[in-house]
């Protein structure tokens, strides 16, 4: 029946709504039957006791009355029903948005982000149909038939049999036969997808196909492939239309067996005029509410696949489970240590680091070496309360890491990953974001500390140009820039660096190198290292290699050693100095 | 309005299965009307007690129209569906026949797969023109018609009262929806579009935001965005709810109209009262055709929007002129860069400025440089995707101009640093190079590329799919395809775009030394921002700013001491950690 018990706790929540919803539905319903009533009381006087307009004017006077009432509840229960469907899907949304920083950055793989930031906006307005369609249709599917037999089995008896009767087959064949053609008509939907897939193909590969001289058959490919669909799907839809045919049928049908029915009856007096019209009337609205349902119930469908995602995000666990309140006392500086961290990622499935140990002193530069996946991200994860090692502890000037209350303890650390990423707004807006109350001199600072003041200066509209998403592209060392600018600005004592990778104009180059050098002085440092020349200036060197510290030192005392890091130096084409 | 006859225009194509569509829909409307008329008539009539014969042939319509209802419907859902299908296959080869000469300049604002998609699903709003948008209009013009003369039959003021009212209601509804929902509709988009954007920055920029002490903050602003979106889509929701009350009034009131104007005639019996019930439950029927037009002004409006969209696309001025004179016989295959001077269209700043090389028949040369130097430009030139005005390129002796961009293209095998794979078998996509090859010079090609093996291991080898369903190849494996694709298309001309971009040191060095195997007797231009493996190329020149900054052989460059060579150091500096970071 499409009903989803993690939804319907949604509608408990908003009863009020829901029960105006229903209750404006069922007072347009009842306002249809007396308008009905009036409207057969009009004819038949009118008609059979050729009454003047001036005796029946008081009853028409009602009847527009009555549709005045009627269209109002028709109009309040498609508010209400909005109203509740927009309470659920704000509730829903920030529900979401709330539990994705709970699972974190580290959680959210990179991957997904396009199909979460989907189930984020498309997925949460999809739900709309379901509450404010689907659902309110469903009570009035049972409210108003059972209201028009109330009314109509003491007119007349045989009719609300018929209609008794009659009622059940169109939501017993809606599931029936729409079983069938539900299939049927997804691999419709299936194939009409595939379709503009392929035209989707071809227009994204254009130019491989252009350059291959094959771009112009496409012309004929997409009408034959465009046609050949047309003939399958149209044999399909002759089956999937039968079932729609069936329902029409027995609503039509049921309509003229009733005007039949109730002609033989009047013609040999058996019933009053007035009451086979008001029947008539009434009819058609018998029907259409089940047969609305059948339309809204695939509008509804799509809105349960939807929640199916939705919930799939709102179980998924917490990443970071213990965090402290404490705040570190006013500091200058920071000390870290690591005693034995253990990590692992997919719940233990993946190990990441297998019981690490060190020390990070006041005022030092640390350099991590290793291989892609040793756990050298992992260690930056851990520093900035991403994620909570499993084992072991990290202590801050000498306090343990859990202890301390993660946000307060990031206004220590500044961070520059590898590939910033910047934010839809100005440019200014981008930097500020590591302080948002400094005044634009300090933000102008901090840029032309990270050697970006003079390219955004050149830009027409400065620091107010828009970047991101939607505005300028930055290139890839302009971005590490702005990310360089916004840890100056942030002016940190402890700085974790991901160091940027090649960026082959020496000019550019050079100013990063030089930027970086001024960031690092004067602050604990930990930076992941790219590139041999800066791992020379460390004070330590950790070389990682599948989640253990393999050699600890400085790059004069490990290049001696005769290890991973030694080869390393030897390793690969030409040598430099 | 112009918009709208362009697309009328190109609908009209299928103008005889349209009719048909709506002859049925007007049937099926009918047919509903019939059914009510008839009803009314029999128990009108049986109220006056008359014989059974009497009502024997109403009885017999009552049935007919009960089962023809449901039939024409069932037809006309046939023949809509089969007119939106036709007219898809249409709009989807005349947009493709428009874009094709403009691509892939033409296109180029659309490199983003979203915009592109966005494309695709306007296209798909045009396939619905018929069924949203032109349907409803004809059914109801075809309807007052008919009841026109219905009506008629018992006074001519009935008619005037109806269709007074059709086309109040069926003008005034859709003005009204519009113009309360057309501003909304604008809102909408944009607090939807700005809420996405907070969604992505949100999702995206995570670590950032945590790490500087933003995301509650940008929560905040999230929460902010999600409750205006909602309360706007909240709104839109009850404007619908405005017209469909307003709607069921309308035809509540006309029905008191009928009243008013039919009660007084019957009781001076210039009516018959056994019409009333006839006349007043065949009006309440013919409305079904005035419910869908105030949705179809709003797909109008939308079909339009898509249209503009489109059209701007395809009235874009083609980006290359094809000589008027046959091409010219290519002397050899020697490519020669001539004061070239370019600039994009809009932009003051050129790309390449008054630059001039040579490559020698059977040469390999390479042009290295940094991003933003130029180098793809360079490559659109030669392809013929832009067209230049000052200096000359010259094939064969010729300038490139003189030949049909076909011919060009005929020469060229080309490698880029994304490799586009269609959705289909390895073998359909190694195909697309060379219709007529057979299988043995398809794996001597895949051989050759040392692609093959891989290819034996999928589970239906040649002919296991890529892509989407199945198989994910890894970005080594895509180029070697590229390189077998290049090789079964057999030209004497390779260019290779930065092949090795997106791949790590470990395969780069492993393609590269595929690749000079393959580019032996063949004009090859490598276009790259590494500098690996370029002792194996003939002349290396280094591209800044649009201009040759400096030429030669690797070890002269490095002699030289300047630009390259820093670079060179530059990328060893990196290497080394590269090679550290894929040990495993």
């Amino acid at each position: 029946m499409n009903l989803d018990r993690r939804l319907l706790k949604f509608l408990r929540q908003n009863r009020f709504w829901v029960a105006i919803t229903i209750f404006s539905g069922s007072l347009a319903a009842v306002f249809t039957i007396l308008q009905a009533a009036y409207l057969s009381r009009i004819i038949a006087r009118s008609f059979l006791q050729k009454a003047g307009l001036h005796v029946l004017l008081p009853a028409i006077f009602s009847f527009v009355i009555y549709s005045i009432l009627r269209a109002l509840f028709i109009w309040m229960q498609s508010f209400s029903s909005a109203e509740v469907a927009s309470r659920i899907k704000k509730i829903i949304r920030n529900q979401l948005a709330k539990k994705l920083l709970q699972i974190g950055p580290v959680g959210i793989r990179s991957e997904r982000s396009g199909e979460i930031s989907n189930t984020l906006l498309s997925g949460v307005d999809a739900l709309d149909a379901y509450f404010s369609q689907y659902i309110p249709q469903l009570f009035l599917a049972t409210l108003v038939p059972l209201l028009i037999l109330f009314f109509v089995f003491p007119e007349d008896l045989l009719t609300g049999f018929v209609f008794l009767l009659t009622a059940p087959i169109i939501p017993v064949f809606m599931i029936l036969i729409g079983n069938i053609t539900r299939s049927l008509t997804k691999k419709q939907w299936k194939t009409l997808s595939l379709l503009s897939a392929h035209f989707l193909d071809v227009l994204q590969g254009l130019t491989t196909l252009k350059i291959l001289g094959r771009s112009r058959d496409q012309t004929e490919n997409i009408y034959k492939i465009s046609s050949d669909f047309r003939h399958r799907t149209m044999n399909v839809l002759r089956v999937a239309f039968l079932s729609a045919l069936v329902l029409e049928l027995v609503a039509t049908l049921s309509t003229a067996v009733i005007a039949v029915e109730i002609g033989l009856r009047l013609l040999y007096a058996k019933m009053a005029f007035q009451n086979a019209l008001f029947i008539l009337i009434l009819a058609p609205e018998f029907y259409l509410p089940l047969r609305l349902l059948g339309t809204r119930f695939h509008a509804g469908m799509e809105g349960v696949a939807a929640a199916q995602r939705i919930f799939e995000i709102l179980e998924t666990p917490a990443t970071v489970t213990k965090t402290g309140q404490k705040k570190l006392p006013s500091v200058s500086s920071i000390r870290i240590e690591f005693h034995d961290i253990w990590f692992a990622y997919e719940s233990g499935a993946r190990p990441a680091l297998r019981g690490i140990n060190f020390r990070l002193s006041e005022g030092t530069k640390t350099a991590v070496v290793g291989p892609t996946g040793s756990g050298k991200s992992t260690i930056t994860h851990l520093l900035l309360n991403f994620i909570q090692p499993e084992k072991g502890h990290i202590l801050v000037n000498g306090m343990p890491l859990h202890e301390l209350d993660p946000e307060a303890w990031r206004t220590h650390v500044a961070w520059v990953t590898q590939n910033p990423y910047l934010f839809h707004g100005t440019i200014a807006e981008n930097i500020h974001l590591a302080r948002p109350t400094a005044p634009l001199q300090e933000v102008i600072a901090a840029a032309e500390k990270a050697e970006i003041n003079e390219f955004i200066q050149s830009l027409p509209q400065g620091y107010d140009t828009q970047i991101g998403e939607r505005g300028t592209r930055l290139s890839g060392g302009q971005a590490q820039r702005v990310a360089i600018a916004r840890a100056f600005l942030k002016d940190a004592p402890f700085l974790i660096l991901d160091e940027p990778t090649s960026n082959l104009d020496p000019e550019v180059e050079a100013r990063i190198q030089s930027a970086l050098d001024r960031l690092m002085t004067n602050r604990t440092v930990l930076f992941i290292a790219h590139r041999l020349s800066t791992v020379y200036r460390a004070d330590q060197i950790l070389v990682l290699s599948r989640g253990k510290i393999m050699e600890k030192g400085t790059h004069a005392t490990l290049a001696l050693k005769g290890g991973l890091y030694a080869q390393l130096l030897g390793a690969y084409g030409g040598s430099i100095r | 309005m112009k918009t709208f006859l362009r697309l009328l225009r190109m609908a009209l194509a299928y103008k005889w299965w349209m009719l048909l569509a709506s002859l049925l829909g007007f049937l099926t409307v009918g047919s509903s009307v019939g059914l009510m008329m008839t009803s009314a008539y029999i128990i009108s009539k049986a109220a006056l007690h008359p014989s059974v014969a009497v009502l024997q042939v109403a009885i017999v319509g009552v049935r007919f129209f009960g089962v023809s209802r449901g039939i024409f419907r069932y037809l006309e859902r046939l023949v809509s569906h089969e007119v939106t299908f036709r007219l898809l296959a249409k709009f989807r080869v005349w947009f493709y026949k428009a874009v094709e000469p403009l691509a892939p300049a033409g296109l180029q604002k659309f490199r983003s797969g979203d915009l592109l998609a966005r494309v695709v699903s306007d296209v798909e709003n045009l396939e619905h023109i018929y069924v949203r948008v032109l349907a409803p209009p004809i059914v109801a013009f075809f309807i007052s018609i008919l009841m026109w003369f219905l009506l008629g039959m018992f006074n001519p003021i009935f008619s005037l009262i109806l269709l007074t009212a059709f086309v109040g209601v069926g003008t005034l509804l859709p003005i009204l929806a519009r113009t309360l929902s057309s501003s909304i509709g604008q809102q909408i988009i944009n607090a939807h579009s700005q809420l996405s954007v907070a969604a992505i920055d949100g999702i995206q920029g995570m670590a950032e935001l945590l790490a500087f002490g933003q995301a509650s903050r940008h929560f905040e602003r999230f929460g902010n965005l999600n409750q205006k979106l909602v309360n706007l889509q909240k709104k839109m929701t009850s404007i619908t709810g405005i017209h469909e009350s307003l709607m069921n009034l309308a035809i509540n009131l006309t029905v008191t109209a009928m009243l008013l104007a039919a009660i007084p005639q019957v009781t001076t019996s210039a009516l018959n009262g056994v019409y009333l019930a006839v006349l007043i439950l065949g009006t309440m029927a013919a409305f079904e055709a005035i419910v869908p037009l105030p949705t179809a002004t709003q797909f109008l409006d939308q079909s339009l929007s898509s249209a503009r969209r489109l059209f701007e696309i395809t009235d874009s001025p083609p980006v290359i002129r094809e000589p008027d004179m046959p091409s010219p016989q290519a002397q050899d295959f020697s490519i020669e860069f001539r004061n070239l001077t370019f600039r994009y269209p809009g932009s003051e700043k050129p790309v390449l400025r008054n630059l001039s090389f040579t490559v020698p028949q059977a040469k390999r040369v390479a042009v290295v440089g940094p991003s933003g130097a130029g180098k793809t430009t360079l490559v659109n030139l030669l392809l013929r995707f832009w067209s230049f005005s000052e200096g000359d390129i010259r094939l064969g002796e010729n300038s490139i101009n003189a030949y049909q961009s076909d011919v060009v293209r005929n020469f060229i095998a080309f490698v880029s640093q994304q490799t586009y794979l269609f959705n289909g078998t390895i073998e359909e996509n190694l195909k697309l190079a060379n219709l007529q090859a057979t299988q043995n010079e398809i794996e001597k090609a895949a051989r050759e590329a040392e692609i093959h093996d891989f290819i034996l291991t999928l589970p239906n080898g040649y002919k296991t799919h890529v892509g989407e369903q199945g198989l994910q190849l890894s970005g080594g494996e895509r180029q070697r395809l590229a390189l077998a694709r290049a090789l079964l298309k057999r030209s004497p001309i390779l260019i290779l775009d930065e092949p090795t971009a997106n791949l790590d040191a470990l395969t780069e060095q492993k393609i590269l030394k595929t690749l000079w195997k393959i580019s032996k007797n063949r004009t090859t231009i490598l276009i790259t921002h590494r500098l690996s493996g370029l002792e194996n190329v003939d002349r290396i020149y280094l591209l800044r700013a649009g201009q040759i900054v400096e030429d030669g052989t690797h070890t002269e460059l490095l002699q030289r001491n300047r630009i390259y060579a820093r670079m060179w150091q530059i990328q060893n500096d990196f290497a080394k950690f590269e090679w550290l970071e894929q040990r495993k």
